[in-house]
């Protein structure tokens, strides 16, 4: 049995969001509020680091109750929703953000990766920010010194290392930012979301060199979007949601957890929106049938809001966006291409929206609810999930990667060339 | 390779700098002094000539103001002299002030991004700023050389009075860079602090003036003020334009020492919140 790498005992991280602006609408009144506002301004910086006002009003926890062991030479994967507390729980454990309550223990030597490149300095030459860079990473100036030849080689720069960064093309800049990251020497790693960087053959690159930091023994932390990079790199996985560790355990039952939150009948019952709008209905239609399992991925498929709105709306926003299987938000669609920005009165309504078919591959795929007021605020936004199954019969046995489906048509002729003929 | 292992709680009231840690960063915090100096001068035209240049133009500007027009005593030696060995000492107390005061603000992106100890920041400018300090500090002896004025034994205390120097800008320093990540006032405050600070200090007039005007108790509080005695003990050692105030010097280091001291644990007390709030 080998020894934890990280204990995590019931962590907790609470936040004062405080700086509320309290809005004024008369003249005397804002300049009244503005003569006192040193005083208010002075109580409400004060509070912002604070912990011990009972005004639980101002505070939210982005982490609660979270403990979890993680064995040395583990690689976990944490995902979640954005706002779920994987950021926070890693920039606690990169201890740049002490917790509230609660234990951490680390057993080894940590370094962590939050964004790659900084401190990198656009005057500096390559050679100059590759030393700082490390540093600031933790490294000790001999070691980079025995890795230099190493790092350079790794990020393709040999013939610019002593030229400032500030010349370099953003690509170059992230490639030996990376690079630099990669051959830290630690026995904890605590990574976020930064394997989206650079092209599509650079990113290729650093998964594999990831791959490699997973088998090499060492225990490493991962926070990523990406369900694919999580099921090829991780031997675990940790669900976090609001806070709070909700699965943990095999990478592709997480996984699948996680996407189970999107259903394909959302709604149960009507949901009503800041009693502006009730939403009765999602469904999904082929060929004039309500869809139940999978849909044809070659046919055009129509999606069908059906809702009340229950009192006049100006300039109403409402759609959805549709992301990938391994989360890659690939557009949004709002009603308003219809007719543009309109007027709603009371009353039932119906938006359908027709999906090309084609359009996606065979697969899941995901849809959030948005609906909002045009530069007012948000009813809703990622309340409300859909999963969209697409199936079909293949036409050929070839495989077509990518997210989408190869829209477009081809044309293939022999062009019509007078060649002299025998 | 095998190190304790690192436990991370929730942080309560005062504590001391973790010395051990920082030691751990020493490279780190060479390498960021390197780029404080590398970086300074890039893309001008007249490079380290700034830091000659800077000094020059303020004693030409005191010399006009304060020595011709309104006949400031300046201690029996010639005023452009006079002001330029309380200048060096000067700018490199306020530029170090200034910078290791928004350290933490200009950093922001490294400060919620990645852990080292904080202190760093600060120090890096107390340290960087060293490099003016001594290619302006080598007009001295030319002005001494012009004015046909031989140093004194006493020059032999310079290095004490650059520590304690160093010492009163990195206390002020890190009392202010604590202050300036949750009250951004700071960055605005800072130019006014040290236009006071400056007329606080005997740059553009005597140090004798205060024992004349004042009287001991006086003089004792000036001494508070630990830039009093760092140019007064700088012109004494190369102007001989008295001893070497030793009472003085004595006060100031204490108070210099109180300052850095309590600044460390101001800042280790706010250290916490730094990236919550940035």
């Amino acid at each position: 049995m080998p020894e934890p790498a990280i204990i995590v005992e019931s962590l907790g991280k609470q936040y004062h969001i405080g700086l509320k602006e309290s809005r004024q609408d008369t003249l005397l009144k804002s300049a009244g509020s503005w003569l006192v506002s040193p005083l208010t301004n002075f109580r409400q910086l004060r509070r912002l680091s604070r912990v011990d006002s009972d005004d639980a009003e101002d505070i939210i926890w982005a982490l609660r109750h979270v403990s979890f062991t993680i064995d040395s030479g583990q690689v976990v994967g944490i995902i979640g929703r954005n706002g779920a507390g994987k950021s926070t729980l890693l920039k606690v454990l990169s201890r740049i953000t002490p917790p509230s309550e609660g234990r951490v223990i680390l057993n080894g030597r940590v370094s962590s990766l939050l964004e790659v490149g900084t401190g990198f300095h656009p005057e500096l030459t390559g050679r100059e920010n590759v030393y700082l860079n490390g540093t600031i990473l933790g490294m000790r100036k001999t070691e980079v010194d025995r890795k230099f030849d190493e790092i350079v080689a790794f990020a393709e720069v040999e013939k610019f290392i002593d030229t400032p960064v500030k010349r370099y093309s953003s690509g170059m800049r992230v490639r030996l930012a990376f690079a630099v990251s990669a051959h830290l020497e630690s026995e904890i790693l605590l990574v976020d979301e930064v394997l989206a960087v650079g092209d599509a053959a650079f990113q290729e690159k650093c998964l594999r060199t990831m791959d490699g930091v997973a088998r090499g023994g060492r225990t490493v932390l991962l926070v990523s979007h990406n369900m694919q990079v999580i099921q090829r790199l991780c031997d675990r996985a940790i669900l976090i949601q609001g806070g709070q560790v909700v699965d943990d355990g095999d990478p592709a039952g997480v996984v699948e957890t996680y996407l189970q939150d999107y259903t394909r009948d959302p709604l149960p019952e009507p949901v009503t929106f800041n009693d502006q709008l009730r939403m009765k209905g999602i469904s999904f239609m082929q060929d004039g049938y309500v869809v139940s399992e999978l849909a044809d991925f070659g046919k055009p498929l129509e999606i069908c809001l059906r809702y009340d709105v229950l009192e006049p709306i100006r300039n109403l926003l409402l759609g959805f966006d549709i992301f990938s299987s391994d989360g890659t938000h690939i557009y949004r669609t709002y009603d308003m291409l219809a007719e543009g920005l309109d007027y709603r009165e009371p009353g039932a309504y119906e938006s359908i929206y027709e999906l090309p078919g084609g359009a996606f591959q065979a697969g899941a795929y995901y849809m959030e609810l948005v609906i909002g007021v045009h530069r007012h605020g948000w009813l809703t936004r990622g309340d409300i999930r859909l999963k969209l199954d697409f199936g079909g019969p293949r036409a050929y046995d070839v495989w077509f990667p990518g997210i989408m489906g190869p829209l477009g048509a081809w044309q293939v002729h022999r062009p019509t060339v007078y060649e002299a003929k025998q | 390779m095998k190190s304790e292992p690192i436990v991370i709680e929730p942080v309560s009231g005062w504590q001391m700098i973790n010395w051990r840690e920082l030691r751990e960063y020493r490279d780190l915090f060479r390498f960021l002094i390197d780029r404080d100096i590398k970086v300074l001068y890039k893309q001008t035209v007249l490079g380290f000539g700034w830091a000659i240049l800077r000094p020059v133009l303020s004693m030409v500007i005191f010399t006009i103001i304060f020595g011709n027009l309104a006949q400031v005593d300046s201690d029996g030696v010639p005023y452009a002299i006079f002001s330029y060995v309380a200048l060096v000492p000067w700018l490199y107390f306020s530029s170090a002030l200034s910078a290791s005061a928004l350290s933490l603000v200009n950093n922001t992106d490294m400060l919620t991004k990645i852990y080292f100890p904080r202190l760093v920041f600060p120090m890096t400018s107390v340290f960087s700023k060293l490099v003016d300090f001594f290619i302006s500090f080598v007009i001295v002896f030319l002005l001494m050389a012009w004015y046909r004025i031989a140093p004194t034994g006493r020059i032999l205390l310079i290095p004490l009075l650059i520590m304690m120097m160093m010492l009163t800008a990195a206390g002020m320093g890190v009392w202010f860079a604590a202050m300036s990540v949750k009250y951004r006032d700071v960055k605005h405050a800072m130019p006014f602090v040290t236009q006071i600070l400056m007329y606080a200090a005997p740059v553009v007039w005597s140090g004798t003036l205060i024992t004349e005007r004042f009287g001991a108790p006086g003089r004792f509080l000036f001494a508070l003020y630990p830039m009093v005695g760092v140019i007064e003990g700088f012109r004494s050692a190369l102007l001989d334009t008295g001893p070497m105030p030793w009472d003085m010097i004595l006060v100031g280091s204490v108070s210099a020492a109180i300052i850095f001291v309590t600044g460390l644990f101001y800042f280790r007390r706010m250290e916490s919140t730094f990236a919550d709030v940035a």
